[in-house]
């Protein structure tokens, strides 16, 4: 197992994920941010926190998508679904989806189709805390990456939560 | 995680994570059906046949409904248009439909262990949507998703089914699935509608007094009457049962507390039910409709074939 990010490290990628997205969306209030369930939503939910934390007193629009009805291996195995909730309009919105690693691509294609169903954003942007670059499986690239990192197939990046897994930390593992 | 069956016959054969999995998942589906967009895209790739051989409004459109939501491609089948009538049995009605090469069958047949029958034969996935007097099992999925959802939980819940219990598939399924989950049941009507060795039977309690029932219940699901079940005088006239069983407005606001009312429908108003009772605020019988068509997504999602 090695490291990729320490705890730290990792406060501070989360802080300049979300200046950077405020860089690029000044109007917080044609903004609207998505968490990708199930895993995604520990990394949007902490840097809605830092953007609130940077504007307080500022409504930000934030969401949560679960993409399981829409993937495209749920023939092979039985997937369980977990909770969405999107209690606004994205209709016309800048829409920020956020999700904790970006491999295939074939999660965020999947977010695209179900996001739609939802209504026609404006823009659709990708903020990933890791982004597993050359491995990618769809023409999908993120606007906002927290590290690139190069890794092998029998890898596996493992992102570890305080409130799941009750530490912090960015992992690459061999099997 | 996965459904501990291939088939839903009924409540019977099912275990209480195999329940607290089908809930869970409706809740997602429940969520779908308040979008823009209430259509998502798992079965697509799937085709149901709905064979009703005995009549149905709600069911029938709730299920068609919930399969068209999952995207799946549906037939309908109705018998009294078919070649039942000129005498085919129903497992060679079945193989015809499936050799053009349909997934899953959801069936309502008027004899008890139709769909068992057909599951021993046919390579389908099949959903019992009613069968004679022994189960409907998403009613009674249906049922408990509502409850939840009314009153937070099952685990403690006192429910009291009333009105014709000897005939009712409703009341079969409610009573196992409650059972499983930890609630308590009592099942109140007259004498000659509740079956003799319910209580050792299926554990629950009997009364034959509708007052005592509503004192102790926290949910009321009250049952239709089946006439078309009947086959001898079980009760002297539909003006006698309302007097005895029937729920009037008068009575509700006598009750200590406020309880929750259910009705699977059809409603016979002014029999089982009084109207001003059947559409007051505690009655959450148009919610059960609605969460039948998320409960039935569910089941569809669910036991939709995994090919790996």
């Amino acid at each position: 197992m090695k490291s990729i990010l320490t705890e730290s490290q990792l406060a501070i990628t989360i802080k300049r994920l979300a200046h950077q997205i405020l860089e690029n969306n000044s109007e917080l209030a044609n903004t609207v941010l998505i968490g990708l369930q199930p895993r995604g939503i520990y990394l949007s939910d902490q840097v809605v926190e830092a953007i609130r934390k940077e504007f307080p007193g500022t409504n930000v629009q934030y969401g949560k998508l679960d993409i399981t009805f829409y993937r495209d291996d749920i023939r092979k195995e039985l997937h369980i679904a977990n909770q969405t909730d999107i209690p606004f309009s994205i209709e016309g919105k800048r829409v920020v989806l956020i999700d904790d690693v970006l491999y295939t691509g074939r999660t965020i294609r999947a977010a695209l189709d179900a996001l739609l169903d939802f209504g026609r954003p404006e823009k659709v942007e990708l903020c990933v805390l890791i982004d597993r670059r050359f491995s990618r499986q769809f023409p999908i690239q993120p606007d906002y990456v927290g590290k690139a990192i190069d890794s092998i197939v029998s890898q596996r990046v493992k992102v570890y939560w305080k409130k799941k897994d009750d530490r912090e930390e960015v992992a690459l593992l061999d099997y | 995680m996965q459904l501990s069956t291939r088939h839903l016959l009924g409540i019977k054969d099912l275990s209480a994570n195999d329940i607290s999995l089908i809930l869970q998942t409706a809740e997602q589906f429940k969520e779908v059906l308040q979008r823009p967009v209430k259509k998502v895209p798992p079965l697509r790739d799937v085709v149901v046949v709905n064979l009703f051989f005995e009549n149905s409004t709600r069911t029938r459109i709730s299920f068609e409904l919930a399969e068209k939501r999952l995207s799946a491609d549906t037939v309908n089948f109705t018998a009294s248009s078919s070649s039942v009538a000129k005498g085919e049995t129903l497992l060679d009605t079945v193989n015809n439909i499936l050799s053009m090469k349909v997934d899953m069958v959801v069936m309502r047949h008027s004899a008890s262990g139709a769909p068992h029958f057909l599951a021993q034969h046919i390579p389908a996935a099949i959903i019992n949507a009613g069968d004679g007097i022994n189960e409907h099992p998403t009613q009674g999925l249906l049922d408990a998703f509502s409850i939840k959802e009314k009153t937070g939980g099952l685990e403690g819940k006192k429910v009291a089914i009333i009105g014709d219990i000897m005939h009712s598939r409703v009341a079969q399924s409610n009573i196992y699935l409650l059972k499983k989950m930890g609630a308590e049941v009592a099942v109140c009507g007259p004498p000659t509608l509740i079956p003799k060795y319910i209580r050792e039977a299926l554990g629950v309690e009997v009364s034959y007094n509708l007052r005592e029932t509503l004192e102790w219940c926290d949910v009321a699901n009250v049952l239709r009457i089946q006439l078309e079940r009947q086959n001898q005088v079980l009760f002297s006239s539909l003006r006698e049962y309302n007097l005895a069983y029937g729920i009037s407005r008068k009575m509700l606001d006598s009750l200590h507390k406020e309880i929750v009312i259910m009705h699977p429908g059809p409603i016979n108003r002014g029999v089982e039910l009084d109207s001003d009772v059947a559409d007051s605020k505690q009655s959450i019988i148009l919610q059960q409709v609605e969460n039948g068509v998320a409960v039935r997504m569910a089941v569809l999602y669910l036991l939709s074939e995994r090919r790996n």
